[in-house]
């Protein structure tokens, strides 16, 4: 979704900035409440983030660009995480992971996430899920497979086709 | 000895760098001027030994993150139990050279710009240790250079060259591939940024938003991928950003003005004074074979510290412009310097006391002002000069754009009201009271003494580049840019300041001092000098202020002195 001052974004950065006795400081936080309400942090919000904390657009350029887990695309609607880390990648994640891409028609082996044309779904590595026993594991969006086979990403992946 | 020689006795602190006790205040200004426990690294300079660094400079906020600096100390121990230091046999108190603390072989290095010194402590700044920890740091700064000196401006002048000639090793160990980053990108108007160059020291960083108040760049991506950058689609373009190619300790930013144009190891530098604005920064100009090529700013921490603006210093180019007035012009024509002066001096012996005006330019220097002065006291001449205005900004250029406006108050051109007697020259034009008029360094046509009057008058004109004026003087003297000749001006603050000469002039042109010293002794007989020194120390004998200074050509050194204002 592309970034418009809403009422709910606008309350909730005014909110975090109180809790700090810096303004400066709420910025991480105000960029994961922009990130969770339009999916990622495009320029308009840098800018308009920049202003709620008083700072320049750079300083939160700076921040955007540093952290992996801040997107400064739109990773599309549905984002599949694969977990890469050792249990999983013992337990078959690379190859999960590459039938995912294959299904979507992505580059496997391109850097960071990739996204299909259509815009319906991201797909990137993670790093550990946190559920090292019932590897490999993966989410979709907030939502958390364990133990997924390749068939049964596929049958995954069509509950958030639409 | 006046009171307020006597100093109040400076509290020190004893160490010892490379087994030399040494001696060093406790406090040490900080990049603000404010005082600060001196750190190893100032410590180490006050004695004389340059600790290699990159982040750290002494006029911006220290930030500790090039890790050049490391040098391995020892510290004195902390009291035991007992409450004693340990001590050695001899009585001394003992020290600890630092190491890993898993890792006890291994000797521990500290950052010695951002250090305080401890009473005791040892520095070993040319220790093995120490050499050994700056190599491995070269080392890793030059995992991503490109290496490509051969065709960068900063070759000769480059810290990562230096130094790397100093502490690097003949081979690198690294066998990975080199991260590429953008190169040739235009940060700005007047800056090029070569990423791959870049070590990220954040000095043009901290410059722009310590300095200048203008938050403008930063570090994008992370790890090897850190890039200087600004915030996408904006241009780093305040007024100051070339002082961060001064800044930069590696060639990764340049001058748009100066890539590419000249090595620097060909360039000869000369002392000078900016003469866009009246604060007078201190510059070297960079010049070959006669030609100019750029200027940089010449650290004068009670004037412009370590910067300069950036319409100052590109402000050169008109000296070496084609059309510079090079030739010598009179009713007979073309004529000699020695017969131009004669009849000039001749005309001004047989005027009527009253009948000249003088207009002399507040960026002609004190003493061709003096000069003048002197002149027109003699001839009981009107003088003035022309008010110049622009805007001033937070920072350093003020709003007096003549670069001498005090120059030409001090020495009595012009007064507090500078061009007010402008209107009562055209005026005594028109009625026929002035019949002669000297012009040097002003276009009068611009400032109410029109073309018509001035066909009225035997006019005499100084100049650099053509303008209305000169093209109707009946007598044209072709005259020097400053870095064409010696001289001195006064700034806004009353700063007095000697500019040298980088350039010969061209053509017939003289240094404007030279041919009114000579027509000054024609006309008035003032004698008893014959170069700018003695011209200088006659005219701080006789202008009130300059000489309550007891100003002296020598006195003034390398970066001036204050009279009162
Ligand atoms: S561009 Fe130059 S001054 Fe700026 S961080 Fe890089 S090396 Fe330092
Ligand atoms: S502030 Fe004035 S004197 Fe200094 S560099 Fe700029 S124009 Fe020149
Ligand atoms: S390794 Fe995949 S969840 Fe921990
Ligand atoms: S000079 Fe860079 S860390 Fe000290």
């Amino acid at each position: 979704m592309s970034f418009k001052v809403t009422k709910t974004i606008d309350r909730e950065a005014n909110r975090l900035v109180k809790n700090y006795p810096e303004k400066r400081s709420a910025s991480l936080m105000v960029l994961h409440a922009i990130q969770e309400e339009f999916g990622y942090i495009s320029k308009e919000a840098e800018v308009w983030a920049a202003e709620k904390l008083g700072l320049k657009p750079i300083n939160i350029h700076e921040l955007v660009t540093f952290y992996p887990m801040l997107r400064e695309h739109d990773p599309g609607k549905t984002v599949v995480r694969v977990c890469r880390t050792l249990s999983c990648a013992l337990a078959g994640s690379h190859k999960l992971h590459g039938h995912i891409c294959d299904k979507l028609g992505l580059d496997k082996n391109g850097h960071g996430l990739q996204r299909t044309r259509d815009g319906k779904f991201g797909v990137e590595f993670a790093e550990c899920l946190a559920s090292c026993g019932t590897g490999p594991v993966m989410m979709c969006n907030d939502d958390f497979y364990e133990a997924v086979s390749n068939e049964a990403s596929e049958e995954i992946l069509k509950k958030y086709d639409a | 000895m006046a009171a307020k020689d006597i100093k109040p006795a400076v509290e020190t602190v004893t160490v010892k760098v490379d087994g030399r006790p040494v001696e060093v205040p406790r406090m040490t200004p900080n990049w603000e001027g404010k005082p600060e426990p001196t750190t190893v690294l100032q410590a180490c300079k006050q004695v004389g030994i340059e600790i290699p660094h990159y982040c750290y400079h002494p006029k911006l906020p220290v930030s500790g993150n090039c890790r050049m600096c490391l040098v391995h100390v020892a510290m004195p121990g902390r009291p035991g139990p007992d409450g004693k230091a340990p001590m050695n046999d001899d009585g001394s108190p003992k020290v600890f050279p630092m190491q890993l603390p898993y890792e006890p072989q291994t000797p521990r290095g500290v950052i010695g710009c951002a250090t305080p010194l401890v009473p005791g402590m040892e520095i070993y700044a040319s220790s093995p240790e120490t050499k050994e920890m700056r190599e491995a740091i070269m080392e890793s700064l030059l995992i991503n250079h490109p290496l490509d000196c051969s065709i960068c401006d900063q070759a000769g002048e480059c810290k990562l060259q230096e130094y790397s000639y100093d502490h690097g090793q003949a081979k690198s160990e690294f066998e990975e591939f080199k991260v590429h980053k953008p190169k040739a990108v235009n940060l700005g108007p007047r800056i090029t940024l070569d990423a791959e160059r870049c070590i990220l020291c954040t000095r043009c960083i901290r410059f722009t938003k310590d300095i200048v108040g203008d938050d403008a760049l930063g570090i994008v991506n992370r790890g090897s991928y850190n890039t200087i950058s600004t915030y996408p689609g904006e241009s780093f373009n305040n007024n100051y950003t070339l002082n961060t190619v001064d800044i930069c300790p590696v060639g990764a930013l340049t001058s748009n003005d100066f890539r590419f144009q000249m090595r620097v190891w060909f360039l000869k530098e000369t002392k000078s004074i900016c003469t866009d604005c009246g604060s007078g920064c201190n510059v070297l100009i960079g010049s070959r074979e006669n030609k100019m090529y750029r200027y940089e700013p010449r650290q004068n921490d009670a004037v412009n510290g370590h910067w300069m603006c950036d319409s100052g210093r590109l402000n050169y180019k008109w000296i070496g412009r084609e059309d510079r007035l090079n030739t010598i012009k009179s009713p007979k024509g073309a004529i000699p310097w020695p017969m131009v002066l004669k009849e000039i001096s001749e005309h001004l012996g047989s005027v009527e006391r009253g009948s000249v005006a003088i207009v002399a330019s507040a960026r002609q220097t004190n003493e061709e002002l003096y000069l003048l002065n002197h002149l027109a006291k003699h001839l009981g001449a009107t003088t003035d000069s022309v008010p110049r205005r622009g805007k001033a900004d937070h920072l350093m250029i003020v709003e007096d754009r003549n670069t001498n406006t005090t120059g030409a108050q001090l020495t009595g051109i012009t007064t507090k009201r500078v061009g007010s007697k402008l209107s009562s020259i055209a005026k005594s034009i028109r009625d026929g009271k002035v019949k002669t008029l000297i012009v040097f360094g002003e276009d009068v046509t611009k400032y109410g003494i029109d073309s018509n009057l001035l066909n009225n008058v035997t006019l005499i004109v100084s100049d650099i580049l053509p303008n209305e004026t000169t093209k109707l003087a009946d007598y044209l003297l072709p005259g020097c840019a400053h870095a064409e000749k010696r001289g001195t001006f006064t700034n806004v603050k009353g700063r007095v300041q000697k500019f040298m000469k980088a350039l010969e002039p061209p053509g017939d042109a003289l240094p404007e001092w030279e041919v009114l010293h000579e027509l000054v002794h024609n006309v008035t007989g003032l004698d008893g000098f014959k170069s700018i020194e003695g011209l200088f120390n006659h005219m701080a004998g006789e202008v009130k202020s300059f000489k309550e200074a007891e100003l002296t050509w020598a006195g003034l050194g390398d970066l001036g002195a204050d009279v009162k204002l």
